[in-house]
């Protein structure tokens, strides 16, 4: 279970009181009944689901209830940090170094193909 | 006596001291401290089991938690049972039941037993072969056969009448292992000021000391030292010290699972106390003191009753004074076992000789064995074994061939060495590495903040050990924040250093493909069935390891995952590392469902959620429903009702005279703001400018993908102020979803979101005479046509209690919804309902409701609509603005899928025959003679009996439905087919005239 800094409560708080909200930092486009099918679609649906750093929003649902965003490693689940929404993309000078993963069955398997 | 194997005056147990248990029905005596297995071994009983697949008799083969033969079945009481207890940790109890598992009919004498002789057949990875044919057969023979045959214990039948508990805790530093490195590393933590949690899965600290007799720390035996230790931390304010509580689970950002054994072993339980608590760990440091692991040799029938890790031996005799044996072997590629052949010579014990695969064994151990006048044999192994129920002795050849030595002894004691547990560093997602100079995987490159130490780092001379755990506590105190002073220091010694260790078959194991020389006993894999995997193209060691399943039972492969990862190394031509090991799992050892589940069970298991009206309801007789976690009314049965006769009768009563419902689990947000308009303007698909104070809307929700995510009446009470309502499932994601935008799309918008969902009771009085029902109770809101029309909404007071009234309707009656605070809920209600029955107006339940709204056509979300239906396909477009710039959706439905023709889109189906009422879901063709795989249509939503229509009406989704008014269309079901004709959604009161009664 993950533990969490609430940028707003100024806590780490368990992961049961939180809810994902999927990838940070994307804005709705202020002229969204304008935009073009690609633009909607590149806006809606396309995702990079990277393997290292991901920028992503939280909600502290069952705590003070607001949104905030983070920076997680997806191979360590370690946060790099937690801020405010609304604030800018953190600059992380140094992309955090991620412990080489374990072999696991579903590597190999992905080696293998 | 406790056991003719009891040696007097050894080991740690008080002899007075003694519990009575059974074993098979057989009445044995133990003492308080032994476990199971210590006992039944005191007691000259080694055989205690059938093996899995080939039922073989099994004896016990460790002492400890890595235990994979000695798998019992152990009772309280007729509730109180339970399977596949490890006789190795389980302790006894005065008056507990203990019997053997996969036997019958007696454990001596097992048909089972055949399998053995049927082996050849029984191949690794038959069943993926051998059960192919007929494809019929699997259903009906082949799995019944094989799901009566597999497991091992029987699941208990009754429920469970114990209690389990589960507790969060914080501390600075978790030790993991209360052994030397354990105790150690706590100590200097705890010296240093931390808080510190130590655990150890067995009943005592001390851990290997329990049997390493020779060792001496801080001038004291080891076993004592341990003593006193674990005696001064728990004295501490500063330190929790936990026995009988296994780490079984190490999770993300230090979060460790503890499962503590609270009455499992004590003879009267205290129904206070839980039998197990979980204690959910977030530590700022770990420190794993996990210790290693023997293992066994691996040669031809190395299975046999009476065969036994050599450390085991020591612990049975040192701690628990118990012999193993009167004629002991030991066959070893390791110096540690020798120091059993030591221990058991000084009882009393013979020893017949020592094996040692190794030419060099190492001198202070030989050096010692001559002493002792042992017999060893360097460069030997032993071939074969013979005994049925008991070993009675070892074929032993010189290595390289030979002639072959009988040996008679009744056990045999082996080592191949040990190898360092890394289960929880590796669930921890630290990555390995292997050492090739002893070959053994140890801790590489951590993930967490978590430190190795002791035997499970590799560490194995008893002062490094202790020099290693002193200074990670102190680290690890201190990086958590501990600033204490005092520093600790510590010297130990052991009898011997140990040298030696080996990893896969032994000489005499055997290329044979016969031979069964077992490296995992639990499933019975033997070292032929890897190298048959490496045959048959598995390369992976993970492939070999679903092949052959090794690894795969309740003990994860403790003993055998070297062994078996050694072997296909070999057969594949390749180093260990090169093969790569398998992933370790959490939990380490079994955990009970009762640990997990908690106090989440019965009426805490998904808590249910009851209206303020709930308890009138249940005093009228209604029959409820679950919609979501809320209890809602169904239908309220008169005496000799049944279902379809009440639901008939309130649906009519409605229409004729008026009904009560309780609505209260209809989701309720107050949204109130300067710009709570302009929000709504942005998350609802119609305009709400144009919305006057005192005026109601029927709203509906988008997601920005453009399918319809929820709907409601939203009435606006003020300029700033609006009451939404929401679908009663719906209610918490629609508050998601809007506090998602409003706080990070359009923060700039002054508006505040409050759940009312439970502040609010809500009573609907629908039908012709409702105005005339609540007409008396209500003060200060005009309820006539003119002043209160359809779609209004009023604060007021009814009963002399606040209200929010609403003029809406979800029947197509003249209705209110009487909004009122929780408490009151059930006073107004009463109020209500003693103007409503004497008028002849009945309580209706959720069943009537469907009803009522599905003649008038009106959908309910979720049910008419799934996630791919939008405003239009649902057939109302009328409620989409098509002025505003903007709302949540507003591109999402333009996109060219969602505005294509031939979309299924919501329509009215009528039955040809009007008595055949649809089943919900049946899906709809148009050419009923079609051959398989028919085109579909689409499928059924509503379906129901019309009591006020006389006939069956249904709501249905169509592709180009709207087109196909007055068409014939065909619903296949199993039996026949239904012809039924595709009409508009509205049954009843087409022209809408009685809304506004």
């Amino acid at each position: 279970m993950l533990l969490i800094y609430c940028p707003y409560c100024e806590e780490e708080r368990s992961e049961l009181e939180f809810r994902n909200g999927g990838d940070a930092h994307i804005a709705r486009p202020t002229n969204i009944a304008e935009i073009s099918d690609e633009e909607f679609e590149a806006y809606f649906f396309l995702r990079d689901n990277p393997k290292g750093v991901i920028y992503e929003r939280w909600r502290h649902i069952h705590g003070c209830g607001r949104f905030f965003n983070a920076a997680r490693d997806t191979v360590s689940d370690r946060f790099i940090t937690t801020y405010k929404a609304g604030e800018p993309k953190p600059d992380l000078d140094v992309e955090p170094k991620t412990p080489e993963t374990v072999e696991t069955y579903e590597a190999l398997e992905g080696a293998a193909q | 006596m406790t056991g003719v194997n009891r040696i007097s005056g050894a080991g740690r147990l008080t002899p007075a001291r003694t519990a009575r248990f059974t074993f098979d029905g057989r009445t044995l005596t133990a003492l308080e401290g032994d476990t199971v297995a210590s006992a039944l071994i005191a007691n000259d009983i080694h055989l205690v089991g059938r093996s899995f697949k080939y039922h073989r008799p099994r004896g016990i083969l460790s002492a400890g938690a890595e235990e994979p033969n000695a798998l019992l079945d152990v009772s309280r009481d007729a509730a109180r049972r339970q399977p596949n207890v490890r006789a190795t940790v389980q302790e006894v109890f005065d008056g507990m039941k203990v019997s053997s598992q996969n036997r019958w009919p007696s454990l001596a004498f097992d048909v089972g037993g055949f399998n053995d002789l049927l082996s050849p057949f029984f191949a690794a990875g038959f069943y993926y072969k051998t059960f192919m044919w007929p494809k019929a057969a699997w259903h009906k023979l082949y799995e019944p056969f094989i799901r009566r045959a597999a497991g091992l214990g029987v699941a208990p039948t009754e429920p469970d009448p114990d209690h389990y508990a589960s507790r969060y805790v914080h501390c600075d530093v978790l030790v993991i292992g209360a052994g030397v490195a354990g105790l150690a590393a706590a100590l200097a933590a705890a010296k240093a000021g931390a808080k510190v949690i130590l655990c150890d899965e067995q009943p005592e600290v001390g851990g290997a000391l329990h049997y390493d007799s020779g060792t001496v720390i801080d001038g004291k035996p080891g076993y004592d030292w341990a003593q006193a230790t674990g005696r001064a931390l728990a004295a501490m304010g500063n330190v929790t010290l936990l026995t009988r509580t296994t780490a079984f689970g190490y999770y993300n950002h230090n979060f460790v699972g503890l499962v503590e054994r609270v009455t499992d072993h004590l003879a009267a339980v205290d129904k206070t106390l839980p039998r197990e608590r979980v204690w959910q760990v977030r530590a700022k440091k770990v420190i794993l003191a996990n210790g290693a692991i023997e293992r066994h040799m691996v040669f031809a029938n190395n299975d046999r009753p009476g065969i036994m890790l050599a450390s085991a031996a020591r612990t049975y005799l040192n701690h628990f004074g118990v012999a193993v044996g009167k004629k002991v072997g030991v066959y070893a590629a390791h110096d540690s076992a020798y120091e059993a052949a030591f221990d058991l010579k000084r009882a009393g014990v013979a020893v017949a000789a020592i094996v040692d695969c190794r030419e060099r064994p190492g001198d202070a151990v030989l050096a010692q064995a001559r002493e002792l006048g042992i017999e060893v044999l360097a460069a030997h192994s032993v071939v074969n074994t013979t005994g049925k129920l008991r070993i009675t002795s070892i074929n032993v050849a010189r290595n390289g061939g030979g002639t072959t030595r009988k040996i008679a002894v009744d056990a045999l004691l082996v080592s191949a060495g040990w190898t360092p547990s890394v289960h929880l560093f590796s669930q921890s997602r630290g990555k390995v590495k292997f050492d090739a100079a002893t070959e053994r995987f140890l801790p590489g490159t951590y993930a967490q903040e978590c430190l190795s130490v002791g035997a499970c780092n590799g560490t194995d001379d008893l002062q490094a050990t202790i020099d290693e755990a002193l200074a990670a506590g102190e680290l690890a105190a201190r990086a958590a924040g501990a600033e204490g002073g005092a520093q600790v220091a510590l010297t130990g010694r052991n009898a011997f250093d140990w040298t030696g260790g080996m990893h896969g078959a032994a000489e005499g194991a055997g290329a044979d493909t016969t031979v069964k020389a077992f490296i995992d006993f639990q499933h019975d894999v033997c070292a032929k069935d890897i190298r048959l995997a490496v045959r048959e193209g598995m390369h992976s060691i993970e492939h070999i390891k679903r092949f052959t399943t090794n690894g795969m039972a309740s003990d994860q492969g403790k003993l055998s995952n070297m062994h078996g990862l050694a072997i296909a190394a070999e057969a594949l031509g390749k180093e260990i590392p090169a093969v790569g090991l398998t992933t370790f799992r959490q939990p380490y050892t079994p955990v009970t469902f009762g640990a997990i589940v908690s106090h989440s069970r019965g009426s805490l298991f998904d808590p249910a959620r009851k209206t303020p009206i709930h308890a009138w309801e249940e005093a009228h007789g209604a029959e409820f429903e679950d919609v979501g976690n809320w209890k809602r009314a169904w239908f309220y049965p008169k005496a000799g009702e049944n279902m379809h006769e009440a639901v008939a009768r309130e649906c009519r009563t409605v229409r004729e005279v008026a009904g009560v419902f309780d609505a209260s689990t209809l989701g309720k947000i107050e949204v109130v703001g300067p710009d709570a308009a302009k929000f709504l303007n942005l998350m609802y698909t119609n305009a709400w400018d144009n919305l006057k104070p005192g005026r109601c809307r029927y709203g509906i929700m988008l997601r920005d993908d453009g399918f319809i995510y929820d709907d409601g009446v939203v009435g606006r009470l003020a300029e700033d102020r609006f009451h939404v309502t929401t679908t009663t499932g719906g209610a918490p994601r629609v508050l998601h979803h809007m506090e998602d935008y409003l706080q990070t799309e359009f923060p700039h918008l002054n508006v505040w979101l409050t759940s009312t969902t439970e502040q609010w009771a809500v009573i609907a009085v629908q039908g012709p005479k409702a105005r005339e029902i609540i007409a008396p109770l209500v003060e200060g809101i005009d309820l006539s046509n003119e002043a209160f029309p359809h779609m209004s909404v009023a604060e007021g007071r009814i009963c002399g209690v606040p209200t929010r009234l609403f003029r809406m309707s979800f029947t197509g009656e003249l209705g209110f919804e009487v909004n009122v605070p929780a408490d009151y809920g059930q006073a107004v209600w009463e109020a209500i309902w003693a103007r409503a029955e004497p008028m002849g107006a009945c309580a209706y339940g959720t069943e009537t409701m469907h009803v009522l709204r599905a003649e008038k056509g009106y959908i309910i979300v979720g049910q008419d609509t799934d996630g791919t239906v939008t405003p239009d396909d649902a057939g109302l477009n009328w409620a989409v603005s098509k002025k505003k710039p903007d709302f949540v959706g507003i591109r999402g439905m333009r996109r060219p899928d969602l505005v294509k023709d031939g979309r299924k889109q919501l329509v009215g189906l009528l039955t040809k025959d009007p008595k055949v009422v649809l089943e919900e879901g049946a899906q709809i063709v148009a050419d009923p003679n079609e051959p398989k795989p028919m085109t579909m249509l689409g499928h059924v939503t509503s379906s129901y009996w019309s009591p006020n229509c006389g006939r069956s009406i249904a709501l249905a989704v169509v592709a180009g439905g709207r087109a196909r008014l007055g068409e014939t269309l065909y619903v296949p079901m199993a039996d026949r087919t239904i012809a039924v004709e595709v009409s508009d959604m509205v049954f009843f009161d087409k022209e809408g005239g009685r809304l506004h009664g």
